[in-house]
């Protein structure tokens, strides 16, 4: 007994132990929370719905994510840039034409910014925007059916990273080139970069209605990198600001020959003199070739169509559209506040941070307070745009955004891993907080509107190192979400994310969640190749080309039984879902197709693409667990050599064709 | 015009008659796990309509599992006369009305109520048959098991819980034949 009571004298000594080294350990991580609710704060019970849709961009997974906050549960993966397997997008015929681009098939992207669709300035939960940095695209993304529904190639381009920030009532998104490049692009010496190198900002027009894609003109500006942009709003409304580094024009070991400037600048274009320069046929016709690829909802296919020759807007031919605003130091972000005055530059090797000031920007116009002029471009007297400076306010300052709240700013600083919240008025620091870690871009619901929606605020870091379980050298991003309701902010969550989000968007659910497609109509569906009933399912050849015009529905398919198909043939399953009711959708896996299953909505067509190599009998069958019966739908394709003559020939149960 | 209050009445009952042409006179709900929503089939004097517009498709596909009949109002004959029925009961109702008989009053309420109740037979018969004549071939085989959803009430059918009560469409058919009993009531009080 003496024994027992020791040892459990000894457990309950190494439980405090424990207990007070955990906590320990929390608190130097950030999750202590002692006496806060933040578990509750993210907890949305089972069945229930989150608040927010939050858009996280995939990065170099190419693709968008959607999330719900303030749980961090995922909801979805949506393809834009990048083939998925998984959902066939890329690999069917179908979606193949969306990825086409004046380089062929490009499959694969680096995706950054999501930029939800505006009205007055608000996100209106109508499309959501992404750019692909590495061949210049950018693409509209559907919230009613969380598709990818357009995507437009950017001429005269090298690396769009300043895009798609969108205009207050979605005339435009924007395209920065971030690395300059011949204009047009043509054979030269890199060391001529000085000389032959130039930027382009491109504006891309949004239709009000159907919110089709267009390179509605374009500007030329010196050879820097043009890094961020945003547009302005309220009295800026008719301004986008981008931010340039490598004012040096640097072609070779940029990060030393890059860095040398004290001063880069911030690029305000008015875009409502460039519509008038427009329509005074001041712009130039330039050569240029490049893709707009779009998805209908009704064909439930994308065509790709070239455009040829853009619009270009040379400064020096059209003064008052272009000024430069000197900022320090490679500033990344250009952040300007709900109202529309400050336009914060987050200069990320500087140590203050400035703010220009709008009003002040317009006088130093109106007084023509120029230091010097660059390619037609006046540039602005520091001093006289400047509204202050926030004097350091941590390292590596990257990314502003505002929370709707009286004169107040959330910014991340990259190496010193922390968000400060700070006054735009007085520039006082509020409140900081750590990130896990080197936070890069922040996201608040509608934190880059006229009216943000606040309460919460998400940090997207580019460092993981410690933060979930290893899963070997490669680790997911880490974002975390914090409370900014208050006049702290807290920490609530951590959740991993997939490929690298650099920036997110969120919206609150009930601005998209009723306009959520369910089912997409048999009878509207006017795909080519689409079989509207089980009857009409058939097989046709036309040389070695064989078309299945093929139906599934609870759990077969029609046909199920095809003989007939040669070696050598290119045989195109045309499977349509004739399921009409929501989440039933219908997967098709052949044995041994080269690409990969198509997974058909109900009411969709979607085509598969087969070249038999060998003859042999070849399953195919279901990969989405539809019914109690999936398992049994399946069928199979004979295939024969192709000097062989066998009849074409089909098969459902008693019903066959030939 | 002491006698025009009941005829009035009387009027107006044979002519509500009309609105189960605006409203079902049935519903069946069914509910299971993977049906968190329900999904709703509403049986009308002419037609069968559903919460959603596949309603009827979504239903006979879970209906193959257990080798049930396709639903298919086409086939099935009275919704095509049932109409005429009804039309001819309003116009039946017009007459009396027109002849002012207190007798005739309530011949047409008691016709109307052998009339609904032959309809709820009929209905019972129908579902009677759809629960209870089986394809032998179907892939889910539960001995002793039958389909027959309730007519009134709830009931468990595998996974599906069925609920199947009256609708607006039966409530009017019932408001007509009380006011053409209480047409009949004022009418024998006033002499």
């Amino acid at each position: 007994m003496k024994f027992q009571a020791h040892s459990n004298l000894y457990l309950i000594v190494a439980a405090f132990f424990a207990l007070s080294c955990g906590n320990e350990q929390q608190s130097e991580n950030g999750g202590a929370l002692m006496g806060s609710n933040a578990a509750q704060k993210v907890y949305v019970q089972p069945g229930e719905h989150d608040e927010f849709y939050a858009f996280f961009s995939g990065g170099f997974s190419g693709q968008i994510s959607a999330y719900g906050l303030p749980s961090g549960r995922l909801l979805k993966v949506i393809p834009v840039f990048s083939q998925d397997a998984e959902k066939g997008y890329g690999y069917n015929e179908e979606t193949k034409p969306m990825l086409q681009t004046s380089f062929g098939f490009v499959p694969w992207d680096d995706a950054h910014h999501p930029e939800l669709s505006q009205t007055d300035g608000v996100p209106d939960g109508r499309w959501i925007f992404i750019n692909g940095n590495n061949t210049p695209r950018i693409a509209r993304i559907d919230l009613k059916t969380f598709e990818t529904a357009e995507i437009i190639e950017i001429p005269n381009s090298g690396g769009n990273h300043s895009s798609p920030f969108i205009t207050a009532n979605s005339e435009y998104v924007v395209a920065g080139t971030r690395f300059s490049v011949p204009i047009p692009n043509e054979d030269l010496p890199i060391d001529s970069y000085k000389e032959n190198f130039k930027g382009s900002l491109s504006f891309i027009s949004v239709e009000e209605e159907s919110g089709d894609m267009e390179v509605a003109f374009q500007v030329l500006v010196p050879g820097y990198d043009y890094d961020l942009a945003h547009a302005g709003k309220g009295k800026s409304h008719g301004w986008v600001f981008f931010t340039t580094y490598n004012v040096e024009k640097a072609h070779t070991l940029k990060e030393i020959n890059a860095s040398q400037r004290d001063k880069d600048f911030i690029a305000a274009v008015n875009w409502k003199k460039a519509e008038e320069y427009l329509a005074q046929g001041k712009a130039k016709d330039m050569p240029a070739s490049y893709f707009n690829n779009s998805y209908s909802d009704r064909t439930h296919m994308a065509t790709s169509e070239e455009r040829s020759g853009v619009k270009v807007l040379i400064p020096e031919e059209c003064p008052g559209m272009v000024y430069f605003l000197p900022t320090p130091k490679s500033p990344h972000g250009v952040d300007v506040d709900p109202t529309g005055e400050y336009i914060v530059g987050n200069g990320k090797l500087s140590s203050d941070m400035s703010v220009h000031s709008f009003t002040k920007m317009m006088q130093a116009v109106d007084n023509e307070d120029y230091d010097t002029i660059i390619s037609g471009i006046p540039v602005l007297n520091y001093e006289s745009v400047l509204d202050g400076i926030v004097p350091q306010p941590g390292l590596g300052p990257l990314h502003t955004e505002f929370d709707g709240k009286e004169e107040i700013a959330y910014t991340t600083f990259f190496i010193s891993s922390e968000i400060v919240k700070w006054k735009l008025d007085n520039k006082e620091i509020l409140d900081r907080v750590p990130c896990y870690y080197s936070v890069g871009h922040l996201m608040i619901p509608g934190g880059d509107s006229q009216e943000p929606f606040g309460k919460y605020m998400v940090a997207l870091n580019k460092i993981t190192k410690d933060r979930y379980l290893p899963t070997g050298p490669e680790l997911a991003h880490s974002a975390q979400l914090y409370d900014i309701s208050g006049d702290k902010m807290e920490l609530l969550l951590d959740f991993p994310t997939i490929g690298e989000p650099h920036y997110a968007q969120a919206i609150p659910a009930d601005l998209v969640k009723p306009q959520s497609v369910r089912t997409f109509k048999l009878e509207e569906n006017e795909h080519p190749h689409a079989t509207k009933k089980e009857s009409e399912a058939r097989v046709t050849r036309d040389g070695n080309e064989v078309h299945i015009y093929m139906t599934s529905i609870r759990s077969h398919f029609a046909p199920d039984n095809i003989e007939g198909i040669r070696v050598g043939d290119q045989v195109y399953f045309h499977l349509t879902n004739l399921e009409q009711d929501w989440d039933v959708p219908h997967g098709l896996s052949v044995m041994g197709a080269n690409n990969a299953e198509l997974l058909v909505m109900p009411g969709q067509t979607e085509t598969l693409l087969w070249e038999p190599k060998k003859a042999g009998v070849f399953p195919f069958y279901c990969t989405d667990f539809c019914s109690a019966l999936h398992q049994e739908m399946q069928g199979y394709v004979r295939v024969s050599a192709a000097n062989q003559d066998v009849a074409l020939k089909w098969r459902l149960g008693e019903e066959e064709g030939s | 015009m002491k006698t025009g209050k009941s005829r009035i009445l009387f009027l107006f009952g044979a002519l509500i008659l009309l609105l189960v042409f605006a409203f079902p006179l049935w519903s069946i709900t069914l509910y299971a796990p993977q049906y968190p929503d329900g999904i709703t089939m509403y049986i009308w004097v002419n037609k069968i309509s559903g919460s959603t517009e596949s309603v009827i498709q979504n239903i006979n596909i879970l209906n193959h599992y257990i080798g049930m009949k396709y639903i298919e109002p086409d086939t099935i004959p009275e919704l095509r006369y049932f109409p005429y029925v009804v039309i001819g009961m309003t116009v039946a109702g017009i007459v009396i009305a027109i002849v002012n008989n207190k007798w005739g009053y309530l011949g047409w309420a008691v016709v109307l109520v052998i009339l609904g109740a032959l309809g709820i037979y009929d209905f019972y018969l129908w579902t009677y048959d759809y629960g209870h004549n089986l394809d032998p071939t179907a892939p889910i085989k539960i001995p002793g098991m039958v389909y027959q959803p309730p007519i009134f009430g709830q009931k468990m059918l595998l996974n599906f819980d069925a609920r199947s009560y009256p609708h607006w469409g039966s409530f009017f058919l019932g408001l007509s034949v009380l006011t053409g009993i209480a047409a009949f009531v004022l009418k024998t009080k006033n002499r």
